[in-house]
């Protein structure tokens, strides 16, 4: 079986993100792979392991985005492939999917493309259902379990978060899944798979390669906004009782109309 | 006055609903649909798929739309992307709206950038507010879970844009509107879709976190309540699962006084105390409610990204230099184990309950 999980490489969780002149800045914090996609190669890997296969991480951005790559060998993928092109400095979600898309077809014969549920610097949640439509393969998103795969019957079975509960479907494979955090905690890598990722070589492909012209994003980034400043005075409230303490903060909270 | 429907007919909604049961976020996109039909001088149509939709297209008519265009058929029964991506798709090229509004639910997002593959546009979703330029609609959505906001626009139509939650409110409802009723044909066959529904495992019955107008919630220190004493046989890990899950009874008592819900950090989460659909943050739920209470929560900033655009922030925390009290308007350090059961009671007293 052929998996092809998809990573993106975005500034770590903790950073303080600003914009300082009309440009978006996470100051000093690292680049990381995108925690979603943490969850999504191991979701990649535990199939491999029922199923035997190879995991072929994949990922669009610049030479750094090779990081998020070596973080996902580290955790057990057998290969990977970076998308770069100059080209690629502009771009919207449409093109994201097409590149994605190209690049699953160029490595051919695959079953199952796994993704996380969004990235957590353009929060966009999107990915996952373009790329599986521009395929025709199924779009199987927020993934929470897969109680079965039979790579040999060509069948998926998942669990699916909606609000509504856990939505249980049945799908042929190939197809394109998206998960979320309950798919299970990602693996550290190891030690050897750490020393495996530094010397493993990663392609690079460009749109060339893949057969794709450049095209012009049809979504504008027009601007980037700080949130608006809040007027807010913080307060404390305290008391010789948590009974008093409770009764001032109903009264506040209340003459201030929260409720 | 002429009839809205006399009106060019730019603006579309998809309404989005379980069995027959339209979520809030629907109508909260009726709110904002409204505001872009006035400004953009359009009428407005709503559809809706599904199977025993008619009552729901009623009351879509009485949230303010001025036409419903409806697939009743049983292929639609259960929600699956492609089928109504596909139908979606080919009623949308026929009829050319020049912007197209999803709420923002698990499937509004998934069918939208779909639908945006299919007819060679772009997607924008979580709209906070809109700008209306001539026939253009340029946005503003957080990123970076709310840390920042971007600007865009969607150079191509028709421009398919998804409503943030809570940042529209729904119309009035009005069952005296009138509006026109169409009912089209589905044109999908069940032997052509690849995937089958085979159950739904209801979701444990409480307010769901991003429509939830108060929320309460507890992170570590919620653990830790020094006079509770553990059923015994337990190892220390099941003990302080234990006392956490105590703890989240007690928000939840809180949380139901005020007809919220119960949210918590990361490290309750991680910490096995509560299931992750509750989880608040970068890596949980974006929330804005109109009052979040924050007990035992220090305020990490991936914390703060899913909370910060809270109306009213309240922090309960034993730190009083928990990071958590500068978001807050009001804070109290003190022990949640006693303000909470005092402000639980306060309330009832208040609120008459």
């Amino acid at each position: 079986m052929k998996i092809i999980v998809c990573v993106k490489q975005v500034p770590d969780s903790a950073a303080r993100v600003t914009v300082e002149d009309g440009q978006v800045t996470w100051h000093d914090a690292p680049l990381v792979i995108n925690p979603w996609d943490e969850y999504a190669v191991e979701a990649a890997l535990m199939q491999k392991e029922t199923c035997e296969g190879d995991v072929v991480a994949l990922s669009i951005g610049s030479e750094s985005a090779k990081e998020a790559l070596k973080h996902a060998l580290a955790m057990g993928c057998s290969e990977a492939i970076l998308v770069s092109d100059p080209a690629l400095n502009a771009f919207d979600n449409q093109i994201t999917a097409h590149v994605l898309a190209a690049a699953i077809q160029k490595v051919g014969e695959v079953d199952l493309v796994v993704m996380g549920r969004q990235a957590i610097d353009d929060d966009l949640g999107t990915t996952a259902a373009q790329v599986a439509r521009l395929l025709g393969w199924p779009s199987l998103t927020l993934i929470s379990l897969i109680p079965s795969i039979d790579p040999s019957a060509r069948k998926i079975q998942v669990e699916r978060a909606t609000e509504e509960g856990r939505q249980v479907v049945e799908s042929p494979l190939p197809a394109v899944l998206s998960v979320v955090k309950d798919i299970g905690e990602p693996r550290y890598p190891s030690f050897m798979g750490i020393r495996k990722a530094q010397r493993a070589p990663i392609p690079t492909w460009s749109l060339t390669d893949l057969g794709l012209t450049v095209e012009e994003p049809v979504v504008t980034w027009m601007e980037s906004l700080n949130p608006p400043q809040r007027q807010l005075v913080n307060e404390m409230i305290s008391g010789s009782s948590p009974q008093e303490i409770a009764e001032q903060l109903v009264e506040k909270i209340l003459a201030e109309g929260a409720l | 006055m002429n009839s809205p429907m006399d009106l060019p007919n730019k603006i579309w909604i998809y309404i989005d609903h379980f069995q027959a049961q339209a979520l809030p976020a629907s109508w909260e996109v009726l709110g904002a649909a409204k505001f872009l039909a006035n400004t953009m001088k359009s009428s407005l149509t709503a559809l809706v798929f599904g199977t025993h939709v008619d009552e729901l297209a009623q009351q879509v008519i009485a949230y303010g739309a001025d036409e419903v265009l409806l697939a009743d058929d049983p292929a639609l029964a259960d929600y699956r992307p492609e089928p109504y991506a596909t139908l979606f798709s080919r009623l949308a090229r026929d009829a050319a709206p020049v912007v197209i509004l999803f709420p923002t639910t698990t499937r509004g997002r998934e069918l939208a950038a779909m639908s945006a593959i299919d007819l060679k546009t772009g997607v924008l979703p979580d709209a906070n507010s809109f700008e209306v330029q001539g026939d253009q609609v340029i946005i503003i959505r957080p990123v970076y879970a709310g840390k920042i906001f971007s600007r865009l626009v969607c150079k191509t139509k028709p421009q398919i844009i998804t409503v943030g939650r809570r940042a529209f409110t729904p119309p009035d409802y009005d069952p005296s509107r009138s509006g026109v009723l169409r009912q089209v044909d589905a044109g999908i066959l069940e032997s052509d879709i690849q995937t089958k529904v085979v159950r739904l495992v209801p979701a444990e019955g409480s307010a769901s976190l991003v429509d939830a107008a108060v929320i309460v919630s507890g992170g570590r220190g919620i653990s830790n309540n020094p006079s509770l004493t553990p059923p015994p046989g337990l190892d220390e890990k099941g003990a302080e699962i234990w006392r956490a899950q105590q703890g989240f009874q007690m928000l939840a008592g809180l949380a139901q006084v005020l007809g919220g819900a119960v949210g918590a950090s990361r490290a309750a989460v991680d910490g096995g105390y509560i299931s992750y659909p509750h989880q608040v943050g970068q890596t949980g739920k974006v929330v804005a409610p109109n009052l979040y209470i924050a007990c035992g929560i220090s305020g990490a900033i991936q914390h703060q990204a899913g909370m910060r655009n809270s109306k009213m922030i309240v922090a309960i925390n034993k730190d009083p230099e928990a990071p958590i009290f500068k978001l807050a308007r009001f804070g109290v350090a003190g022990d949640v184990f006693q303000v909470v059961p005092a402000l639980t009671e306060a309330f009832q007293k208040k609120l008459g309950k």
